[in-house]
């Protein structure tokens, strides 16, 4: 039997394979380039950006939680200008395709980064990332109210030609109705689930264990609630699906895949293992091999219930 | 690098606290005193995240079979204090565990002619064994060692070795010097005027202590700094301190992982 096919194409991005890494945990993709093939993964999804740099949290910022971490980063990123200078030249010696994630406080901020990431040629696709939610006055309004989230991502879509992923938060009462609004504001794909708030405590010091009190889980722990928030959104909207939360395996990734997911997102698992997306891949390619399936595509929502 | 590492050995050399030995690929030779690894300590998801080791010791080996050369093998010392290190504690010869190192920026050797001032406290000790083993060859090295109690004083024996001047302090006086060892290394270093270099490791009080003696006593200082890491490699940005330019409006956040963890004592935000 030939190689199988582990090819997709999300919103026009074609991507050798399914497997993309998630924002925020994979640095710029200069950091792990050493450790992994960069040609060897589906699409690389940079750290959220905004216009001007951000300083993020105080620490402690993170803490591992049994199956997983909570993060309170604090979106802390170099801003765009420092993007373009310092962070695209390297990015423009790699084929892979690179999707810059980016936030803003204000519609008009949103529109005004899509405007600007709009003109970077080497920028294949846009994610917004309307669901962090460590800042006050940060994304989550926009993540959580139907009507809010559908003036951004017009917004933004009116401001790019470029594919435009809307990054979904799970912490929603009714995540089909915030896909919808996503949907009907043109969004090319939607991506799920972001990280899950959370809380740490510190019995001895009666404290909790991240300044910012609150942060996000991820990690292992989160993908039965992923993988239930992506098989509902997938069957209700007609947009690309990628798939992410604790993923760590290339089973996982073929889960989400039968749940309805076009890609996936490797998040958490980069840092313990910074060849994760690499490695997932391949399993899945193995997965295909094994069971005489010729195309990845065929398990897109092949999910018998 | 990535790779799978052979234990060699696993010592409790006090009371909690463990020195281990494991098989490394010819290239750690290459490691600078300073730098760090990340062990993940389990293939499975409890505990998640890899743990950070400052590195003891890198050396070589001859085979103990004639002909089969040398093999390179690096130490870290480490205290149970949670899960990873409780993990890491049962693992015996032969057990193996995936690694990645070296990382990080390590010290500055600086001046041979100028005096090296060491200073740590307790498991903090870790890679001012290496940077000693180092600096000794080129310059005079006095070492100040400083715990809670004796049992907290490790390896004394290992740096005396080297021919390095050991001296310890702790908080209960069951070992050496009663107090903190900041205090017996500053009287120590004001008895003579010559130029000198501090490099410290230890617990953050112990490193504000010995940066506030670098300011007021003018000496150039390297501190090597601990912090909660998930990746260490800068992606994360879990690890972050303030650099000392640091302010909302103009964030200088370094990461402990990457930029670090030696730090120049006059690059951070001490408040």
């Amino acid at each position: 039997m030939s190689k199988p096919d582990l090819s997709v194409n999300i919103a026009g991005i074609a991507l050798r394979n399914p497997v993309m890494t998630a924002s925020g945990t994979f640095g710029y993709g200069e950091e792990f380039s050493e450790y992994v093939d960069l040609e060897a993964i589906g699409a690389i999804i940079t750290k959220g950006l905004s216009i001007r740099p951000k300083a993020g949290n105080p620490t402690p910022r993170i803490q591992e939680t049994t199956g997983g971490m909570l993060n309170a980063i604090g979106l802390q990123n170099v801003g765009i200008d420092a993007f373009i200078e310092q962070k695209v030249p390297f990015l423009r010696t790699v084929s892979t395709p690179v999707i810059v994630n980016f936030f803003g406080n204000t519609v008009e901020e949103y529109a005004e980064l899509a405007e600007r990431l709009d003109r970077i040629p080497e920028v294949a696709g846009l994610e917004i990332n309307i669901s962090c939610p460590n800042v006050k006055h940060g994304g989550i309004v926009f993540g959580t109210d139907p009507k809010a989230a559908y003036s951004v991502v017009k917004a933004v879509r009116e401001a790019t030609i470029k594919p435009v992923i809307v990054k979904l938060s799970p912490n929603v009462t009714d995540i089909v109705e915030m896909a919808w609004a996503c949907a009907d504001a043109e969004a090319d794909a939607l991506s799920l689930i972001n990280t899950l708030t959370g809380m740490a405590i510190d019995l001895k010091k009666r404290r909790p264990v991240l300044a910012n009190v609150t942060g996000g889980l991820s990690g292992p722990a989160v993908k039965p609630v992923a993988l239930r928030m992506v098989w509902q959104v997938a069957r209700a909207v007609k947009v690309p699906v990628i798939g992410i939360g604790g993923i760590m395996s290339g089973t996982d990734a073929l889960e989400f895949m039968l749940a309805g997911a076009s890609a996936v997102q490797v998040g958490t698992a980069n840092f313990l293992d910074p060849a994760a997306a690499q490695r997932i891949a391949t399993e899945m390619e193995k997965y295909l091999e094994e069971n005489g399936i010729a195309d990845v595509k065929e398990l897109i929502g092949a999910l018998e219930v | 690098m990535q790779f799978r590492s052979t234990i060699i050995s696993n010592q409790e050399v006090s009371p909690g606290y463990f020195r281990m030995r494991l098989t490394a690929p010819p290239e750690l030779s290459g490691a600078s005193p300073g730098q760090f690894i990340m062990v993940r300590v389990r293939d499975a998801i409890d505990p998640l995240l890899r743990r950070p080791f400052g590195i003891f010791d890198v050396g070589t080996i001859e085979s103990e079979f004639p002909g089969l050369g040398s093999a390179t093998y690096f130490e870290i010392l480490y205290k149970v204090v949670g899960k990873g290190t409780e993990a890491l504690s049962d693992y015996h010869h032969g057990d193996h565990v995936d690694v990645i190192a070296p990382l990080g920026a390590g010290f500055d050797l600086g001046d041979p002619a100028e005096e090296k001032i060491l200073v740590g406290g307790g498991v903090g000790i870790a890679p001012l064994y290496y940077l000693a083993r180092s600096l000794v060859q080129r310059s005079r090295v006095r070492f100040f060692l400083g715990g809670r109690t004796r049992d907290d004083i490790l390896c004394v024996t290992e740096f005396e070795r080297l021919g390095v001047e050991t001296y310890v302090a702790t908080d209960d006086g069951t070992l050496g010097d009663r107090g903190l060892v900041t205090d017996v290394m500053e009287r120590h270093i004001r008895e003579d005027g010559r130029p000198k270099t501090l490099y410290a490791c230890g617990p953050m009080p112990m490193l504000k202590a010995v940066a506030d003696i670098a300011r007021r006593t003018a000496t150039p200082c390297q501190v090597s700094l601990e912090a909660y890491m998930a990746c260490g490699m800068g992606a994360c940005l879990g690890c972050v301190v303030k650099g000392k330019d640091h302010s909302e409006e103009a964030p200088d956040y370094r990461c402990v992982c990457k930029d670090g963890p030696v730090f120049s004592f006059d690059q951070l935000k001490w408040v």
